[in-house]
């Protein structure tokens, strides 16, 4: 609580005391307890485990299906006394703070939407009459919706008093993700006041059975998502251990890729192909043959030419993967320039596909920004110079121009120094668009 | 001839006569019980139609498990809610359990037909179990159906009896469904029932729950719903058909990505043109041979594509790439080398192991994993992509002679038998 700027204190305090004012209001029958006490026991159960439905930071969890089948069977008073019970949640380490926030919130959620519930005529208690049922799903779609909106709002009103929110955070995408998976969760609220009728309390862990499946799966998924995303990663480093300089660039330049995805608008979909595409753009370095990328002085066109094979090659590593088409043009023709100049096709303006104009603008940023034999990293200011004076015969002046603005706002971990190797050999770097490669003809 | 002809007719023939038989049976099922509705009649339609649209949306969004395995949860649930079915809205339903298999068949059908017009014919024998295990539920519930019905809805009453007689077929179902798929599995991959069996449970378990739930909740459930509960029910099948779409996903996405990567090493010379695939292949081939569960010949199949990994930390590839014919505290180092590359994953620590032991001889006592890739892997080095019956035997005899202090005996030997049956890479 000290640690809080006094709006956020101030906030806290209405939000309790509000709370505390509902629950005081009382109205719980005595035949109603048994009910009552299995929904706060699922509420307290689902609040536990929160889920991880892709939805950061909106601490609604599977405890709001108990929530809202409290609001059929229970009405107001019973759905705002069972979202107290978040109080008690015995998530570890969870500060007091917290507690006394969510079980407030949960209070005023439920009885809010109870009360949309009842004044569309929705019908409170047990619905044991099957010609009725369809009538309360009306209401309770409202009931729904009221809880959803008003959980985001007091939530949004929280971060942003306490100075929290991270920029961009509920884009488009994730909201209508967001919803949906929110509405799955609602209609189980509705199954369980439905079952109440059959089989009574039994119903709640009747429903809690494929739930937790859906959250096993769920969990499985982002194991498997993240053990995938460190197995690239690793092989990435794998395939620069042979080229000092170059260390972690495939990371940076995957990093780089996505900012810029991000602000020109791309869906998350075309994102995450765009993230591993900037990971695996150089794979196909590893057959040029070292001499070649070691080799100081000028290339020969046979050499170059090598060197001008390596997207081709890359592509042929991962053509097996079922990525996104995007993604197989990105890493191919991340080498071409705008005026076409570049390799392997010599393709020019809009012709280059979007993915690869994307990558060569973070491929080019990082190479400036990092440690090479022939010289040290350059400040950032200074590759993005470089980067404005390449717009437009080079780089996309749009992907350019979507660069800037996103490390301007959110700044840019420049690659860490690196101690030049005692066995040191000059290295050229194909990818640096300041020191281009000469090629000597053979004649 | 047109290619496309020529891949559906291998697909005819790579059913085993198990998989014939069981499609022939549950066709015959098909046909008799569709004609046998047909001459009754459908009792209670509207209801009949309900469940069968819903049968027929699972269907169409059927996904594939890891190993290959076609599931459609949705589908199945609906099936354990209509043959479980006592009442709607409060008003008895009769239907008979051929009925059942008419109403689950037309609907499978029905969801395979947009698959099959995109060219993605259904895998007959994944729908063929689906809708045995389904008709044996209904041929033990519904002739029983109609004394169950007063036991639920009414105050203090024994609805606990229904429940677990519901709970105890669904379970019997899942049961009898996965010892078919063990069944089938152990002929199409030669290994023993026992391992099938048990890797068939492992990946049947989770979803078999949440279907066989969901199922029963969509039985009882339409006692206060009514017809509403088959909407009510959709809404949740499709966060766990999401959730374990997303997973399959990530499995496939993952064993392609690694398969790719292993390439590095080919592209860069550091090794012959497809050993690392030819490796696993085999190495998984020898790793089924001696029993191994599937989690192990996961495991054994990414470090036997990654093996080599540790040679990119080579300056230049060793002329040849051959790791049998380069001195062996070269080739440990490599192996060290690349374990720590896997390692770096954070959660390929199995694999890592695998890699790190693969040069250790049998006296060292490594997993029996790594002994499995030395061994394949000396005999990629000796034969390579050839394909000449000579070579092989001569490779394999020549290991055999190592064979105790050099290559793991039984390794050896589950893969002379694997190549004698005419093993191809």
């Amino acid at each position: 609580m000290r640690g809080l700027p006094w709006p956020a204190r101030l906030y806290l305090i209405v939000l309790v005391v509000a709370a505390g004012l509902v629950i005081a209001r009382g109205g719980i029958e005595p035949q109603e307890w048994p009910a009552l006490v299995v929904l706060a026991l699922l509420f307290l159960v689902c609040e536990s485990v929160p889920t991880l439905l892709n939805v950061q930071n909106a601490a609604v969890s599977l405890s709001f299906s108990a929530g809202l089948a409290a609001v059929i069977l229970l009405g107001a008073e019973g759905a705002a006394l069972v979202g107290a019970i978040a109080l008690l949640s015995v998530r570890p380490g969870l500060p007091l703070v917290k507690r006394l926030y969510n079980g407030a919130q949960f209070t005023l959620c439920g009885y809010a939407s109870g009360w949309v519930y009842a004044e569309l005529g929705g019908e409170t208690g047990v619905p044991d009459d099957p010609s009725h049922f369809a009538d309360l799903i009306g209401p309770f779609a409202a009931a729904a919706a009221t809880y959803v909106l008003l959980n985001v709002l007091m939530m949004g009103l929280l971060l942003r008093l306490t100075g929290d929110v991270q920029t961009g955070q509920l884009r488009r995408w994730g909201l209508a993700q967001f919803f949906i998976s929110y509405l799955g969760y609602a209609t189980f609220g509705l199954l369980i006041a439905g079952l109440w009728a059959t089989v009574h309390s039994i119903s709640a862990a009747l429903v809690l059975l494929p739930l937790f499946v859906a959250r096993w799966a769920f969990g499985q998924y982002h194991a498997q998502q993240r053990a995938y995303d460190a197995t690239i990663a690793a092989l990435c480093q794998a395939v620069e251990t042979k080229d000092f300089y170059t260390r972690g660039h495939s990371e940076r330049v995957s990093k780089a890729s996505v900012m810029i995805a991000r602000e020109i608008g791309m869906g998350p979909e075309r994102l995450s192909a765009i993230r591993y595409a900037g990971m695996l753009h150089d794979v196909g370095k590893l057959g040029v043959p070292t001499k070649v990328l070691q080799k100081s002085g000028d290339l020969t066109e046979e050499e170059f030419a090598a060197i001008q094979l390596h997207p081709m090659r890359g592509l042929e590593i991962v053509k097996g993967i079922d990525f996104l088409d995007e993604a197989y043009a990105g890493i191919m023709h991340h080498h071409e320039k705008m005026d076409g100049r570049g390799y392997p096709m010599g393709l020019a303006g809009l012709e280059i596909p979007e993915f690869a104009r994307v990558i060569a603008v973070a491929d080019a940023f990082d190479s400036m920004t990092s440690d090479r034999s022939y010289r040290g990293a350059r400040p950032v200011p200074v590759a993005i110079d470089e980067l404005r004076k390449g717009s437009g015969t080079q780089f996309d002046p749009e992907m350019v121009a979507a660069f800037i603005k996103a490390v301007t706002r959110e700044g840019w971990q420049t690659s860490k120094p690196v101690p030049p190797p005692e066995d040191d050999v000059v290295t050229k770097d194909h990818d640096d668009p300041t020191m281009p490669i000469q090629v000597v003809s053979e004649r | 001839m047109n290619p496309m002809v020529a891949e559906r007719r291998s697909a005819w023939q790579s059913l085993d006569s198990g998989q014939l038989l069981l499609i022939a049976a549950a066709g015959m099922l098909v046909v008799a019980a569709i004609a046998h509705t047909a001459v009754v009649g459908l009792a209670d339609s509207h209801v009949a139609v309900g469940f069968g649209a819903l049968i027929a949306v699972g269907e169409l969004a059927r996904l594939t498990m890891p190993g290959n395995r076609e599931v459609a949860p949705i589908s199945t649930a609906a099936a354990f809610g209509y043959t479980l079915l006592i009442d709607v809205g409060g008003i008895r339903v009769d239907h008979s359990a051929l009925q059942v298999v008419a109403v689950m068949s037309v609907g499978m059908i029905a969801g395979a037909l947009p698959h099959l017009a995109v060219n993605r014919p259904p895998r007959l024998d994944a729908m063929s179990r689906r809708l045995l295990s389904g008709a044996m539920v209904a041929f033990a519930y519904r002739p029983v159906a109609d004394n169950l019905a007063g036991m639920i809805g009414s105050p203090g009453d024994s609805w606990w009896i229904p429940l677990g007689m519901m709970s105890a077929l669904v379970v019997f179902a899942v049961l009898i469904d996965t010892g078919i798929a063990a069944l089938l599995r152990a002929e199409q991959v030669r290994t023993s029932f026992g391992v099938a069996a048990r890797d068939e449970l492992r990946n049947a378990a989770p979803l078999g729950t949440a279907v066989g739930a969901s199922g029963i909740l969509l039985a009882l459930g339409s006692h206060s719903m009514d017809m509403a509960a088959l909407l009510v029910f959709a809404a949740p099948l499709l966060v766990s058909q999401v959730a374990f779409r997303k997973y399959a996903q990530i499995r496939s996405t993952y064993l392609q990505t690694v398969r790719a990567l292993s390439r590095v090493t080919e592209v860069g010379g550091y090794v012959e043109q497809g050993h690392s695939l030819r490796v696993s292949r085999l190495a998984v081939a020898v790793g089924r041979e001696l029993g191994l569960a599937e989690p192990e010949l996961l495991d054994l199949e990414y470090a036997a594509l990654m093996h080599d990994i540790g040679q990119l930390s080579l300056r230049d590839p060793i002329p040849g790439g051959a790791t049998v014919l380069t001195d062996r505290d070269q080739a440990r180092r490599i192996a060290e080398l690349g374990a720590e590359v896997i390692s770096k994953t954070g959660v390929l620590d199995r694999v890592a192991e695998i890699v790190r032991r693969q040069c250790d001889s049998p006296h060292e006592g490594p997993p029996l994993a790594s002994r499995v890739i030395k061994a394949a892997n000396a005999y990629d080095d000796l034969v390579g992509g050839s394909t000449d019956r000579d070579r092989a035997a001569a490779a394999l005899d020549r290991m055999r002679l190592d064979s105790g202090s050099e290559y793991d005996a039984r390794a050896v030997e589950a893969m002379t038998r694997v190549v004698d049956r005419g093993f191809r890479a």
